[in-house]
């Protein structure tokens, strides 16, 4: 290691630091290329025709530009049903989770609420301790939730670390803020709606991506309280496709069997392909906030 | 002033219970919708734990839970005979142990490696492509993984016939399940994973990174003398919280991907719990598992609290 006074060794290039550098940019484009590639893969498997992709010929790019299994899938019911199923959990299941988020943080963000203590043990403690499984699952089917819409929503309304999210962003209002509104004579319904909830928009925008991916991508909850067909969510129909080499999208059309075979593993790329669109498109909008919300549950969880 | 002072830190400084409850009425009001969801579900399922301790009758309904015949440790004595409790431990607590040593060092390089990246619009640019797996849910993750493994079509078995080897039925080997469960676990979270690291290595003050500039550093000592001693708090405090989470491996993506032909490296505690209670129904023995499991985790949970508080001072509660 060496120390100079001035500023002039960093003109001089040695091979280590070259070799250094290298290997940084390296592993960027490593890093980037797998996150991406997969997708690339699948969008370009599914546009392909179905001999190319039969053959083994699509790396990267779609060979011989092909819409038959892209069709297939989009004429197919089952797909739009759940689809719109999935749609509803999500809109209404993410409006309940911040709405009733925003209500359990809230006062136990107010350093003035006499049970302020006691609510944030009880609130922790469920996120280190459950009943488990069985009870949880008899006390929903009990409660008339089995097969029901808002099995998707009431049980998940809210998550205790998304509480601490937003818990901590009020927090970081200053105290001054609330004081003036009370001495105002505005009541804490007012200062939350009018006064602290737009505060912290960058916040809620975090935890409104969140919420919507969890009810998006939400399985576990629908495999063990949802068997009707009508009411499956995207996520029950994919693992169908995907996972369970269901064939019912194929078997509809009026396919003969060979090009059954060369197209399955198609549709089910091109199943992939519309259940993630979705996300593609809103996660890098809310990105510039991410940041601010891992790093609030970060302090705090 | 002082009027203030005393509203803001006092708890209720010699008022009764009944005019603190009624000055902090609207936050109560606003707790009610709250306080019944954490009761039914969370509080309630706790007190069903119970059930470990007697016969479940299925059929018997929610009641059943609380009034069925007593019989005591039997259903634990027959989890600790059966073959199954060493199996599951070692396949619950290897996939984490092995998600831990492979998956915790990745964001780190990660992180110091795209803060290298001059332009912030690029690099911001190829952190948003990392994030993106961690977001796809994990149905079509598994989905991905399974087809892309598949024998017949799949491309890393493409892949691997064109380089001349026979294709491996990677779904369906046992010694396969946990370098696919680990690395594609740690495909989707490294991004995200990173943000932290990337935050705190961004918080470094630039006047120090000046000063070593000045002093003649190059790249690779200001790493290894500025950036990395800066993150180390942070990095000691998401080890010793991954720590806490040694014993609960998360159920969907197991579930999704075995299969009998796996379940030697694959069963872990929650998946056996799910196919006890909820397909076989053998409820009781099924929570007596699944108690057994949250008393290890929250046992684990503690001790790695305290470890943190005494080594770190940031403690999760």
């Amino acid at each position: 290691m060496y120390r100079n006074e001035s500023g002039v060794p960093e003109k001089k290039i040695q091979p280590w630091d070259f070799i250094f550098d290298a290997t940084i940019i390296l592993f960027l484009v490593i890093a980037v290329v797998i996150c991406v590639y997969p997708f690339i893969y699948v969008l370009s498997v599914s546009v392909s025709s179905g001999a190319a992709v039969n053959r083994g010929d699509v790396m990267l790019l779609p060979v011989d530009l092909n819409f038959e299994a892209m069709k297939t899938v989009l004429h197919y019911k089952q797909l739009w049903i759940s689809y719109g199923n999935t749609f509803f959990y999500t809109l209404v299941g993410t409006v309940c989770n911040v709405i009733f988020t925003c209500l359990a943080a809230y006062p136990l963000s107010r350093k003035k609420f006499f049970l302020r203590r006691q609510m944030n043990f009880l609130l922790a403690f469920t996120m280190y301790f459950s009943g488990g499984l069985i009870p949880i699952y008899i006390i929903v089917t009990r409660l008339g939730f089995y097969n029901s819409r808002w099995v998707m929503i009431v049980p998940v309304l809210i998550s205790a670390y998304n509480v601490m999210i937003c818990r901590s962003a009020f927090e970081a209002i200053s105290e001054e803020l609330f004081e003036e509104a009370a001495i105002e004579g505005a009541n804490d319904f007012y200062i939350l709606t009018k006064i602290a909830v737009p505060l912290i928009k960058p916040t809620l925008a975090v935890l409104t991506l969140y919420y919507a991916v969890s009810r998006y991508n939400d399985f576990y909850t629908a495999m063990l309280y949802i068997s009707e067909p009508g009411k499956e969510p995207l996520q029950v129909f994919l693992r169908r496709i995907l996972l369970q080499a269901s064939m019912e999208i194929t078997q509809t059309t009026n396919i003969n069997m060979g090009a059954v075979s060369q197209s399955s593993i198609q549709v089910r790329y091109v199943c992939i392909v519309v259940a993630v669109i979705p996300i593609m498109l809103i996660v890098p909008l809310v990105q510039k906030y991410l940041v601010q919300g891992t790093m609030l549950g970060a302090v705090k969880g | 002033m002082g009027k203030k002072k005393k509203k803001t830190d006092a708890g209720g400084n010699g008022k009764s219970f009944r005019q603190l409850m009624f000055r902090d009425r609207y936050l109560l009001y606003m707790l009610i919708p709250v306080v019944i969801y954490y009761l039914v579900f969370c509080y309630l399922p706790m007190t069903g734990l119970i059930m470990a301790f007697n016969q479940y009758q299925v059929g018997s309904g929610f009641l059943g839970i609380y009034t069925s015949r007593f019989v005591g440790l039997k259903w634990f004595r027959q989890f600790f005979g059966s073959i199954y409790l060493p199996r599951l431990v070692r396949n619950t607590f290897l996939l984490q142990f092995y998600s831990l040593i492979f998956g915790f060092p990745i964001p780190i390089l990660f992180a110091i490696a795209v803060t290298q990246i001059g332009s912030l619009r690029l690099q911001k640019s190829v952190q948003v492509c990392t994030y993106l797996p961690y977001f796809i849910s994990t149905v079509v993750v598994c989905g991905m993984i399974n087809n892309f493994l598949s024998p017949t079509g799949g491309i890393i078995n493409q892949l691997l016939n064109k380089a001349g080897i026979d294709s491996i039925n990677f779904m369906n080997l046992p010694q396969w399940f946990r370098p696919v469960y680990v690395i594609s676990g740690s495909w989707q979270t490294f991004g995200f994973n990173s943000i932290i690291f990337v935050a705190a290595i961004m918080g470094i003050s630039p006047d120090l990174y000046e000063a070593m500039r000045v002093d003649g550093a190059n790249r690779r000592q200001i790493i290894w003398h500025l950036v990395l001693p800066s993150i180390r708090p942070t990095i000691i405090l998401l080890l010793i919280m991954s720590l806490g989470t040694m014993m609960s491996v998360g159920f969907e993506k197991v579930y999704l991907l075995y299969n009998t032909a796996v379940y030697e490296t694959a069963d872990v505690i929650q998946t056996y719990v799910y196919r006890q209670g909820i397909q076989s129904n053998n409820y009781s023995y099924a929570t007596a598992v699944g108690l057994f499991n949250s008393v290890i985790n929250f046992a684990i949970v503690f001790t790695a609290n305290r470890i943190s508080r005494r080594v770190s001072d940031t403690a999760i509660w």
